[in-house]
């Protein structure tokens, strides 16, 4: 018989399902819940979250979160692995550790913390060094914009996790690990998987890119007869059932919404896919072209084949910076004539805009309803559309125009083209624009760091 | 010869990495991927989305899924918090690829007609 750990993910970034990590471990069993909570953005969020209260910067709902379940965890040994800890993994474990105290839990359940990964204050260091931080896309270096920098956090793998599982943390709070070290890292830990490893490193990769998204591979967005989907209302998050040889299957809760199908998963396997050759994280490069699926029952799907190479010697690094301001505004006009309506609007908008000598570097106007999504592609509305959304945003670097700007739709309502309405919501909000710097850094320049307390 | 929908052959799922929009490809059966091997070309994908993608078009194999990535550079106005647009993330990308027309023999097309997917 081959040994068995059941990881299931219980969210998929942050504002994700909130019953959906109760229910996973409730209503059926698993040996790990992992959380996944960071994108690109909430990083900075939690910056200035922390410059205002440092002892905020981290996902506070992790902390209500973990107090409902705790006597689960602790009765049934359930293991938690969560990016909860964002720019402050210290408070968010101060903060789970009063939770536990709280409900007379003190001295039951062991906190652990992968931190190391912010690098904000180190960042003029490395550039007097010489290390640039280019941005992958651009290739500029960081130091063009370096007063605006708002946050920068080294992404980590599955490698401290599991250190820091070994270490005997219950609950693993981490700051910015990669969706798919939280999956892979219990796999290092419970099988013992070397570093070099590739191949099994890759697998458990994989495992964890296909369940990172929570739903999106148990029948959520499914374009493969959606219509049939059951029970999405009660949709079950998926449970990765890992094996010490790197074979796995993808399976969800009896009794829950969704469907697992072959078809499902490659679906999610795609998804924010590039070179599938190369997969890169800081633990592997793992090749989706060497994955074999198989349906092995109903809701159930088996992984095998995987390959994978030698990890780089960088790890990547997520920076964010102050870019402008941006701001988008809406009404509905309609039937009839409403398309035409909705453009004579766009018109009047334009113009006053430019009487105003308001500049910007973009003004995007989008119709919902006849071509937002899909532009040209979509074909001519028809002409009895029975309503249109006019959208209009603005972006540009001058705070005072986009702010102007906002000021500019709603008087539509009484001095432009008629059968009007949708501005119940009010002004544009003006939005400050954090925006990504996607670099590399020699992994020999940064080293997480583990600790383990006692609740 | 006829000429049907990719919709009718293929379903998709779509993402973004900055101003990068990626939509993968899969074929419904796995007879349909050399069709799609054959005639979605990256070229044609460049082409099908103009006015929406203004980089290049990449595109890799992926046979053991019977699928196809295709890697939209400059399709999302700046990307992430950027962009302006409804679909800043280029979720709907995925059925906008969708609507592209292949050609497929006159049996194949019989068979898709008769809904015996």
């Amino acid at each position: 018989m081959t040994r068995t750990i059941r990881i299931a993910n219980g969210q998929g970034f942050w504002g994700d399902s909130l019953q959906a990590p109760i229910d996973l471990v409730r209503r059926g069993p698993i040996d790990y819940l992992t959380l996944d909570y960071l994108a690109e953005i909430t990083m900075s969020i939690m910056q200035k979250q922390r410059a205002r209260d440092p002892g905020s910067g981290y996902a506070r709902d992790f902390v209500s979160m973990i107090e409902e379940i705790l006597p689960d965890l602790i009765e049934r040994n359930i293991k938690v692995v969560a990016n909860a800890g964002g720019v402050n993994p210290e408070a968010c474990r101060d903060a789970v550790i009063e939770a536990a105290r709280r409900r007379g839990f003190g001295g039951k359940i062991k906190i652990g913390i992968v931190g190391g990964d912010d690098i904000m204050h180190r960042l003029d260091d490395f550039i007097s060094r010489g290390v640039e931080l280019k941005n992958l896309e651009t290739g500029e270096p960081l130091a063009s914009v370096r007063p605006r920098v708002q946050s920068a956090n080294i992404y980590f793998g599955g490698r401290p996790v599991a250190d820091c599982l070994g270490a005997g943390g219950q609950v693993v709070i981490c700051g910015r690990v990669t969706d798919t070290g939280l999956s892979l890292g219990p796999m290092i830990h419970e099988f013992g998987w070397a570093g070099d490893d590739w191949d099994r490193l890759s697998a458990g990769t994989i495992a964890g890119h296909t369940v990172e998204c929570g739903a999106q591979c148990t029948g959520g967005n499914c374009l493969v007869d959606w219509e049939t989907i059951p029970n999405m209302a009660d949709i079950g998050y998926p449970i990765v059932e890992a094996h010490p040889d790197g074979t796995f299957t993808i399976t969800k809760h009896p009794g829950t919404g969704g469907r697992i199908t072959v078809a499902s998963i490659k679906e999610q396997l795609v998804y924010e896919m590039g070179d599938p050759r190369e997969y890169i994280t800081p633990d592997c490069v793992a090749d989706f072209t060497t994955i074999q699926l198989e349906q092995e029952g109903p809701d159930r799907v088996r992984f095998s084949g995987i390959k994978g190479r030698p990890a780089t010697e960088f790890y990547k690094v997520s920076i964010s910076y102050s870019a402008g301001w941006k701001a988008a505004g809406s009404l509905v006009y309609a039937w009839p004539d409403a398309y035409k309506k909705a453009q004579a609007a766009d018109r009047v908008v334009r113009e006053r805009l430019d009487r105003l000598g308001l500049k910007f570097e973009t003004v995007l106007t989008e119709f919902v309803g006849v071509d937002a999504c899909h532009r040209a592609l979509s074909g001519p509305p028809p002409p009895d559309i029975a309503e249109v959304t006019f959208r209009i945003g603005v972006r540009s670097e001058n705070k005072r125009a986009v702010e102007r700007f906002t000021r500019e739709v709603a008087p539509l309502v009484l001095n432009g083209p008629p059968t009007v309405t949708g501005f119940a919501a009010g002004r544009p909000k003006l939005e400050e624009i954090i925006a990504y710097w996607p670099a590399l850094i020699p992994k020999s320049e940064v080293h997480p760091q583990i600790s383990v307390v006692e609740a | 010869m006829a000429r049907v929908k990719l919709l009718q052959l293929a379903h998709a799922r779509s993402g973004d990495k900055g101003d990068t929009a990626n939509v993968g490809l899969i074929a419904y059966k796995p007879e349909y991927y050399p069709l799609l091997v054959e005639q979605v070309t990256a070229e044609r994908v460049k082409e099908h989305f103009k006015g929406i993608c203004f980089g290049d078009v990449e595109r890799f194999e992926v046979p053991n899924l019977h699928a196809l990535n295709f890697l939209l550079h400059q399709s999302l106005d700046g990307g992430g918090t950027l962009s302006l647009k409804t679909d800043a993330q280029g979720k709907t990308y995925s059925t906008a690829l969708l609507r592209m027309e292949i050609e497929v023999d006159d049996m194949l097309a019989r068979s898709l007609a008769d809904g015996q997917t």
